[in-house]
């Protein structure tokens, strides 16, 4: 059976239960009373499919599919508009980024999200070393589109690179190697006790 | 003022609104002596500054003079105005209230004849109209005001205008050497009839009420109406005057909102519903009126109200908290943005004048009470028995309409009555 399948069962079809166990700040969905002012104060406008109001009252409705599927909170850029203006205080902008990481745990991200896709090439890049490399996160982000538009891409962003370098923000010797946390071994020991509690959180919901 | 006498077994009444009026009204017609303390020159408070009453649509000036009629009538009431309670001491049965009278520079000799208003030149903000026009330094507050005793500005004594004011009247009442003087007052129980205020409009910065000049308060739309008031009874645009048909008005504003008022102010739906119609009775079916609301909270009886607006086809209800207001510079037209939330709809509506339905907050800043009193988060007084002999009587108590304020002073009037008489019987 699939976690996602799983899910399902678990929750009788209340996705609402469903969201309020697995996702960060899930248990506000509930106390959104529909006034609009989040969806209105959104700087990306039109440009969403489902603005949070709207988000909330799908997973009230039990639209898991529609939901977790959607693209909407991947397009949040945590401006915290919303939050300064929702009348009850929701956590708008970590219910959207909760939402996001939930459909990536089970594997329902839309294919070819360019910020999922981004997270991703980031999360990836900083475990690495346990530093961000900035050449190489810069590099894979013009050539995620293939090599022709890549070095069109970079050309465009040669004088920023080139700043970036004077400024010592960025090193051409980050190709090789680049630079790194003294024991990478003890951040993965942290972050492995992070997905431990946040399990534990998940697995203890309505216990 | 020294001549008033009062005794443990006085009402104290502060604040001399529909409320205070009603709690002193129903005290003294029991027999018991009442005494009105009332910070503004005239009585009637926050209701003799609206055009109607809903739901009946009736005028509150009627209201008021009927009750005017009772107060004045009863000899048992000695009504206080331009006073304030600055201090409070003793417990049930034994106040003593310190009372702060401001000089209103005219005596009981005026017979608002106006000709001192006539003499003089100076003009202040009229607080009557909300600041939206202008006074004379010597003025009536409005025309049907109780006492109808005219006031002059504190502002212009010492100029040569109130000289011309007391030179023109002929009835020796300016008398310009009045002072400010505090006296003290026994009573058995207090009242505090204080009422509320207008939430401050400013503060809900994304409705540009400060930037945005055809952005009004309900409060002010209110006083448009009055044919005395600062428009002369015309409905229209403050930015240029322009008849003003198409007109939105946003509910809870300030109101159900953890960033401003966290209750309901529970009248404002009304409020709006009953200023719709007066958008129909200036401009009939011109009139094009837009509500945008979260819920329509228009409880028991006057749900009836709240159908027949629903029937005008003039009036359109908008299920969404606008988001902000931005206004369109070429006609000074308020342009609502906003997602309504039965279709989830991306709008932006033009509108001739925007009218923000504030919610309401006590009067009274919780930590100014002269004696400690129990308030809750919203500063309005509970009911509670550490309040001794002090209680609280209408809006000064929660957000109420005109109906359920008098309700509830007649409540606080047998409350009070019932430790005046424990203190008759114990003096014999
Ligand atoms: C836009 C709008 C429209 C409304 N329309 C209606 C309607 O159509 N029908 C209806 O039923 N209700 C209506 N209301 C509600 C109505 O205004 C209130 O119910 C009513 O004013 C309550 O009266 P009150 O005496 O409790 O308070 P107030 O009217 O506020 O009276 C309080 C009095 O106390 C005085 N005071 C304040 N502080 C002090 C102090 N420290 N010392 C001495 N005196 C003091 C004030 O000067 C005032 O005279 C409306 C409200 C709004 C905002
Ligand atoms: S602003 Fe808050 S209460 Fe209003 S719709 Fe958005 S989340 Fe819900
Ligand atoms: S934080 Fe995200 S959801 Fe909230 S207003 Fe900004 S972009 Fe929109
Ligand atoms: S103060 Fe004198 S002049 Fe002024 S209104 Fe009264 S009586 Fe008339
Ligand atoms: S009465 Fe209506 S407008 Fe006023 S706060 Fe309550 S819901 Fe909002």
């Amino acid at each position: 059976m699939s976690t996602n399948t799983g899910m399902v069962e678990k929750y009788r079809n209340n996705f609402l239960k469903e969201v309020e166990a697995n996702v960060e700040e899930g248990e506000w969905v509930k106390m959104c009373m529909q006034c609009g002012v989040c969806a209105g104060s959104c700087p990306l406008g039109s440009h969403w499919a489902h603005p949070p109001q709207e988000i909330f009252m799908m997973i009230r409705a039990g639209k898991r599919d529609e939901v977790l599927t959607s693209d909407s909170m991947w397009m949040c850029t945590s401006c915290y508009n919303c939050i300064v203006r929702c009348p009850r205080e929701l956590p708008i902008t970590h219910i959207m980024h909760g939402l996001a990481n939930y459909a990536k745990r089970l594997g329902l991200t839309p294919k070819s999200q360019p910020t999922a896709w981004f997270s991703q090439v980031f999360w990836d890049n900083m475990m690495k070393k346990g530093r961000v490399n900035e050449l190489k996160l810069g590099l894979s982000l013009y050539f995620k589109d293939g090599l022709v538009s890549g070095i069109k891409e970079s050309i465009k962003h040669q004088k920023l690179g080139m700043n970036m370098m004077k400024a010592k923000r960025m090193s051409i010797a980050e190709l090789f190697g680049g630079h790194g946390v003294k024991d990478i071994s003890d951040l993965q020991k942290i972050i492995k006790k992070a997905e431990e509690i946040e399990n534990a959180r998940i697995e203890s919901y309505g216990k | 003022m020294s001549d008033i006498v009062a005794t443990n077994q006085t009402i104290l009444v502060v604040g001399g609104g529909i409320s205070g009026m009603t709690a002193a009204i129903e005290a003294a017609e029991v027999g018991k002596q009442v005494i009105v303390i009332e910070k503004r020159p005239f009585i009637g408070g926050r209701v003799s500054q609206l055009y109607k009453y809903f739901p009946k649509l009736c005028f509150p000036t009627c209201g008021l003079e009927i009750n005017q009629r009772r107060i004045n009538a009863n000899k048992n009431i000695t009504v206080v105005t331009m006073a304030e309670v600055t201090g409070l001491v003793g417990e049930a049965g034994n106040y003593t209230a310190s009372v702060k009278i401001s000089p209103r520079y005219v005596n009981s000799n005026c017979t608002a004849c106006g000709a001192c208003g006539d003499a003089v030149e100076s003009e202040f903000d009229n607080e009557f109209n909300y600041n939206m026009d202008k006074r004379k330094g010597a003025y009536l507050p409005y025309n049907l005001a109780q006492p109808q005793r005219y006031v002059i500005d504190p502002q212009m004594i010492g100029t040569d205008d109130a000289q011309k004011a007391k030179d023109a009247c002929k009835f020796n009442a300016v008398d310009l050497d009045m002072q400010e003087e505090t006296i003290e007052l026994k009573a058995g129980a207090v009242i505090y009839a204080t009422g509320w205020r207008p939430y401050d409009a400013n503060k809900i910065q994304p409705y540009g009420y400060d930037r945005i000049k055809n952005v009004i308060t309900s409060v002010e739309f209110e006083r448009m109406m009055d044919p005395f008031g600062p428009t002369g009874g015309k409905l229209v645009r403050p930015s240029d005057g322009a008849e003003a048909k198409k007109v939105a008005f946003i509910q809870c504003a300030g109101s159900r909102d953890r960033n401003y008022l966290k209750h309901c102010s529970r009248i404002c739906c009304m409020a709006s519903l009953k200023q719709s119609t007066y958008v129909s009775e200036k401009y009939g079916d011109d009139a094009e009126v837009s509500i945008y609301y979260i819920d329509i909270r228009a409880i028991d009886r006057f749900d009836d109200f709240y159908q027949k607006v629903q029937d005008d086809k003039n009036v359109t209800f908008i299920k969404s908290k606008v988001a902000s207001i931005v206004e369109n510079k070429a006609n000074g037209n308020p342009t609502l943005h906003g997602v309504d939330t039965e279709g989830y709809n991306r709008y932006a509506n033009e509108h001739d004048l925007v009218v923000l339905a504030v919610g309401m907050e006590p009067s009274v800043d919780k930590d100014t009470f002269p004696i400690e009193i129990k308030v809750n988060d919203e500063g309005f007084i509970e009911h509670d028995e550490a309040n001794g002999g002090v209680f609280a009587a209408g809006c000064s108590s929660d957000a109420l309409d005109v109906n359920r304020a008098v309700q509830h002073a007649t409540a606080a009037a047998l409350r009070a009555i019932q430790v005046v008489n424990r203190v008759a019987k114990a003096e014999g």
